[in-house]
């Protein structure tokens, strides 16, 4: 209990600094800093799933798209001092928060008392998902409409980025080109470190069906390696035009889709499972769900085209 | 009071740092960095009702687990659009503000 | 047994807290980049070696020292491939001036 008394105020004070920090790259280090706090805080609350989700997307990928964001908008830092609100403002902005705050605050202390809980129904079906994680039993299959519409709005996520090129750079290459190490330091570490985490990220997803872990847990390592390979040059994005990368882009969601509309046929309703197949459906969709997911997210991460093709 | 609760109320006052930044702040990528801690606030909320579910043998309610992992990865989606939007209306008008220019014709 | 194990534990966990906090102090107080990079990465990778050498006595069998012992390492390469490179930025940087 003492544990989580210092982890909540350690939280609260990291997150009031990012808050308070006058320069705004200082301030996205405090964010990234308060991510993987926020990972041992689901660790405490027996969620290590989302523990992991929050260290790898929460901390990670956000964290290395602000920094990026925040080091092109360097130059506008200062001109942005004579937008501040007055001090009236910020006094009943204070207020406000502070009664929002409040009003959380008792709703968490008025919850009701027994808690009401899916796990029993969670637990007594997870036989016949041929799942050992419940969490994972929940997202591929109690709740499998809610993972499906997921990858779509990532998809549609991904669009509205790529519209935002202009017309000139339309279909080209996403990202800058990093400058080319010449110490070599990036790239040692990069050839290094690479292979290991593709095989981190593919065993996090496969051992999901049994212990915490997922497809988006692997996928956002799987993306975060291709990131780094990008960075130390040992690979170049490629340009948003590519037929293959679009292929990959939505050989997930297809799938998914397309196993959903077979469950009518062989289950009787959207995206059911029989039993005695639901294992290998679901490890039908997770794969291709995976690899999409990941170059979704890496690609996410680029930006929309800034180099012309050639 | 159980860790549950301790994390509840911790949750409830990230949503008020984050609103209190999304308010005070005038740079629109401090805004989404405030807006991110209200997500993060309202998430340790779901974990609360998760944990406190616990039964059947289950350390935590997966319903409610499942739905924060969802939630994080489109609340990444969003910062990632928010963030190009962010660089283009700087890349186009050479300032990162959301105040209108009187003086542009 | 048990009792001397956590004993260790705690010994070592509350030397490595305390070389993490040698380190913080050096971030804090010293005057230019160069020492404090040197400050934190004595510091913290000597720091994080005897947290990891605590938890040891407390792993439940091989494979999760193995565990432990490779995060240390991957904290070690990435802690040593950031300064690096932090180093030189700040090199150019000076000299740049």
């Amino acid at each position: 209990m003492a544990f989580d008394i210092g982890l909540a105020i350690l939280v609260l004070g990291v997150a009031a600094w990012t808050i308070a920090a006058r320069d705004t790259f200082a301030a996205v280090i405090g964010f990234v800093a308060y991510g993987l706090l926020l990972a041992l805080v689901w660790v405490r609350l027996a969620a290590p799933d989302v523990a992991l989700t929050e260290a790898a997307l929460g901390s990670g990928l956000t964290g290395g798209l602000l920094l990026g964001a925040s080091t092109r908008l360097a130059r506008t830092q200062g001109s942005a001092a004579i937008d501040k609100p007055s001090a009236i403002i910020r006094r009943a902005a204070a207020v406000l928060c502070t009664l929002v705050s409040a009003g959380l605050g008792a709703i968490v202390l008025l919850l009701p008392e027994p808690a009401p809980t899916l796990a029993p129904q969670a637990a007594a079906n997870l036989a016949a998902t041929g799942l050992g994680n419940p969490v994972t039993a929940v997202l591929m299959a109690y709740r499998a409409i809610d993972t499906l519409l997921e990858t779509v709005v990532l998809l549609l996520a991904l669009v509205g980025i790529w519209s935002l090129a202009p017309d000139q750079l339309w279909g080209g290459l996403p990202g800058r080109r990093y400058p080319v190490d010449r110490d070599g330091v990036l790239t040692f570490v990069a050839q290094l470190l690479v292979p290991v985490g593709i095989l981190v990220g593919i065993y996090i997803f496969w051992v999901g069906s049994i212990a915490p872990g997922g497809e988006f847990q692997g996928a956002t390592i799987l993306a975060a390696m291709w990131i780094f390979a990008t960075m130390a040059r040992l690979a170049d994005s490629p340009a948003v035009s590519r037929r293959w990368l679009r292929l990959v882009l939505v050989v997930g969601p297809a799938v998914f889709f397309a196993i959903g509309l077979a469950g009518f046929a062989i289950a009787g309703g959207f995206l059911a499972y029989p039993e005695a197949h639901a294992k290998l459906l679901i490890l039908t969709i997770e794969v291709p769900v995976t690899l999409s997911i990941a170059a979704t997210l890496a690609l996410l991460v680029g930006g929309p085209p800034e180099r012309a093709l050639r | 009071m159980t860790d549950a609760t301790l994390y509840g109320l911790c949750g409830a006052a990230l949503v008020g740092l984050g609103l209190f930044g999304l308010i005070v702040h005038p740079q629109p990528l401090r805004k989404i960095l405030a807006f991110n801690l209200i997500g993060g606030g309202a998430f340790l909320l779901f974990g609360v009702v998760a944990r406190r579910g616990a039964s059947a043998g289950l350390d935590g309610d997966p319903v409610p687990q499942a739905l924060v992992i969802t939630g994080l990865v489109v609340a990444f989606a969003a910062t990632a659009l928010a963030v190009a939007l962010l660089l283009r209306l700087f890349q186009e008008t050479g300032r990162a503000t959301l105040r209108s220019d009187d003086s542009q014709p | 047994m048990s009792l001397a194990l956590d004993v260790l534990t705690i010994l070592s966990v509350s030397t490595g807290a305390f070389f993490f906090l040698a380190g913080t102090v050096g971030l804090l107080r010293f005057p230019d980049a160069f020492s404090r990079l040197h400050a934190l990465t004595k510091a913290d990778n000597l720091g994080l070696g005897l947290v990891v050498l605590g938890l040891l006595f407390q792993a439940g069998g091989l494979l999760a020292a193995l565990k432990l012992v490779g995060a240390w390492l991957l904290a070690l390469l990435a802690g040593a491939t950031i300064t690096q490179l932090i180093a030189r930025t700040a090199r150019t940087d000076r000299s740049t001036m």
